[in-house]
């Protein structure tokens, strides 16, 4: 594997301006995470905290530990080192208040069942175990359905929607477990436009709701748009923070070293040219 | 009861149990494990009838659900050392049990009753012979009995943890994220899969078991596309195999467990080409009638295109270099649905109804007349 360019990870403390009097715990803190599968380190030393209501994005190359940071925090892979806490307490004991959207390729779409069934996945946890879902679970699962523009397609079996539909049951399904803090893995991955302006406009919903969304994300001509904190990540951290402050020129090339393409590349002048701070 | 009808009972039963597990095998992909499985608890059962003396008695249930749990345990382990992959670590875990198992049988041959031959193909006539007696009373053959308490435990399993089965399948990541615990019922399945080998290999014996666990399930996944009639079809289908391998085993003779095998596989064969929405025909005719839907699009973009010196038949076929019969053919469904007209000078136009479904067409691709002469069905025909 490349050496990665060292570089002193710069990370802004949350903005004590906006937060309340009380200092309410970070979303997620991560303290000198390190998570290695074998012998190859696929996160060293990451550190940073996200404060609440924020949409933050993930960004960085292929392999720079993106899902495994995700899966980190959720718990789902061992930790190598260092902690991660949600709301002030460890991830197992706030599973109750996360949301998760996996990849769209993690699961296999011929299963047979439909895009109701699938969304009312999301709040097996809160049943607990044995307990099966009835119909106010349906009734919740079918409202999320029409939040994401799919209530006509609720009995359709999940291989026969196109990929922006399968995202948005997805989405659905997340909506329905009304979690305080939502992880998406690459949720704008390969989805059409309508499906695209859909999620944007979900996600701000979340905001204005006051939940905080972590989403790993590669199109980094959206990113301004779409979020407003970002995680530039390459197996270390490279920045953390408000994405006018940590997004910049200088930052994404530690990030991408050389790697940037072209179209990135074209969006990096016109960050360059100092448009756009919004 | 008649020794036949117990044989017919074990073997739906049989098939039952299998088909309740082997529903979610299938669904994990795992159907190689089920496999490995059912041949790697065979040590466990020469042991525990070296013990005891007896096929399917309760220690034989224990000892070889345990080697089965075992045999995954170990797969897992070899798997996550990263220096085999997922289908070699199975490769090589099970043999080596089943080897264990058909040495220890085969040595030991002179002093039990236990046959190598009824082990691997099963021998499901010999059933009404083995009796469950209790206190003095015959309550009948003991395989029929320990395959009722199997397939009822199966059913109980599926009922019970059906929406922890059917999330740890579908989504294991979002399964622990909830904290529904996958791995916890992933063993649970195992372990189920593992008492039910070994429950049905006295009907079908070791090898054939796989027949039951996966075939009739695979059928029925062709055929719906809910979870719960999925479960339904597969015990169906299993069953189905059962009496119907039974009748056919009468009739020639044969190996009962060989022509249950038989059924099963010929009633896939029936879904995989007749299943009315995922059968092997019904995708064909499908495909085909997309294939004509976009040549006959295709056709009339064209014929729009050349408003101005519509084309004949030869030229249209020339144009896209169709034969003539294929031309003709699809020419005159659009004549019978009234979007072309043939005038009296042979030449080819669009009619009202064809003109509107060429800006259909041209919306729904989202480029209507951008009037760039890159598409070649904008050229104009030749010979004008």
């Amino acid at each position: 594997m490349k050496p990665v360019p060292q570089m002193p990870a710069q990370t802004v403390a949350p903005p004590t301006a906006t937060s309340g009097p009380t200092a309410s715990p970070p979303a997620v803190e991560v303290h000198d995470l390190t998570v290695a599968y074998h012998t190859q380190p696929v996160l060293w030393d990451v550190d940073f905290a996200l404060p609440p209501g924020r949409l933050v994005a993930v960004i960085g190359p292929n392999g720079a530990g993106k899902s495994t940071l995700l899966k980190a925090i959720l718990g789902l892979v061992p930790l190598t080192a260092g902690w991660v806490e949600i709301f002030g307490r460890p991830p197992r004991e706030q599973r109750a208040r996360i949301g998760y959207v996996p990849q769209r390729e993690s699961v296999d779409w011929d299963f047979p069942t439909d895009a109701l069934d699938v969304v009312l996945m999301g709040l097996y946890g809160r049943l607990g175990w044995f307990r099966r879902p009835g119909r106010r679970e349906r009734e919740r699962a079918l409202n999320a359905l029409a939040q994401v523009g799919m209530a006509a397609f609720a009995r359709r079996q999940i291989g026969q929607l196109s990929g922006g539909q399968q995202q948005r049951v997805f989405l659905a399904r997340a909506l329905v477990q009304d979690a305080a803090l939502y992880f998406m893995d690459e949720p704008f991955a390969g989805v059409d436009a309508a499906t695209e302006r859909t999620i944007a406009g979900l996600l701000r919903e979340l905001r204005s709701a006051g939940k905080t969304v972590v989403a790993v994300h590669h199109d980094l001509q959206t990113v301004r748009e779409y979020f407003d904190w970002v995680v530039l990540l390459n197996l270390r951290l490279v920045a953390a923070g408000p994405v006018e402050q940590v997004f910049t020129p200088e930052n994404l090339h530690t990030t991408y070293g050389g790697r940037l393409p072209v179209l990135t590349q074209a969006a990096e002048t016109r960050l360059r040219r100092g448009t756009g701070s919004d | 009861m008649s020794a036949e009808w117990a044989i017919v009972l074990t073997a739906v039963l049989t098939a039952a149990a299998c088909a309740l597990v082997g529903t979610f095998l299938v669904l994990r992909q795992m159907a190689l494990l089920g496999d490995a499985i059912s041949h790697a608890v065979l040590p466990g059962i020469a042991v525990a009838f070296l013990l005891t003396g007896r096929l399917n008695s309760l220690p034989m249930l224990l000892g070889a659900g345990a080697v089965g749990l075992v045999t995954v345990a170990l797969i897992e382990a070899l798997y996550r050392t990263r220096r085999v992959a997922a289908d070699s670590a199975i490769g090589v875990v099970f043999p080596a049990l089943f080897a264990l198992g058909v040495l220890l049988i085969t040595t030991q041959a002179g002093r039990v009753h236990l046959d190598a031959e009824c082990v691997l193909y099963g021998e499901i006539a010999f059933v009404p012979f083995n009796r469950l007696v209790w206190g003095g009373t015959d309550l009948g053959p003991r395989a029929l009995w320990v395959l009722g308490a199997v397939t009822l435990l199966n059913a109980a399993l599926v009922t019970l943890c059906w929406k922890e089965l059917k999330v740890g399948t579908f989504d294991p990541t979002l399964a622990a994220a909830l904290g529904l615990a996958p791995g916890l019922v992933h063993y649970l399945l195992m372990g189920a899969v593992s008492v039910t080998t070994v429950a049905a290999f006295e009907s079908v014996g070791a090898i054939l078991v796989v027949a039951l666990l996966i075939v009739p399930a695979a059928t029925a996944h062709l055929l719906t596309e809910r979870l719960g009639r999925m479960v339904v079809l597969a015990v169906a289908a299993g069953g189905l195999a059962a009496v119907g391998g039974y009748g056919l085993a009468r009739v020639w003779d044969a190996s009962v467990a060989g022509c249950m095998a038989l059924a099963a596989g010929v009633l896939f064969a029936g879904a995989w080409l007749l299943a009315p929405r995922q059968g092997v025909l019904a995708r064909r005719l499908e495909h085909a009638r997309r294939v004509r839907q976009l040549a006959g699009d295709l056709l009339l973009t064209h014929l729009a295109a050349a408003d101005e010196c519509p084309p004949g038949v030869p030229a249209v076929a020339a144009h896209f270099r169709w034969r003539a019969r294929r031309t003709r053919r699809l020419l005159d469904e659009l004549a019978a649905r009234n979007l072309v007209a043939r005038g009296p000078d042979n030449l080819l136009r669009l009619t009202a109804a064809g003109r509107q479904r060429v800006a259909d067409f041209q919306d729904r691709r989202g480029q209507r007349h951008s009037g760039n002469g890159g598409d070649p069905t904008e050229r104009p025909a030749a010979g004008c």
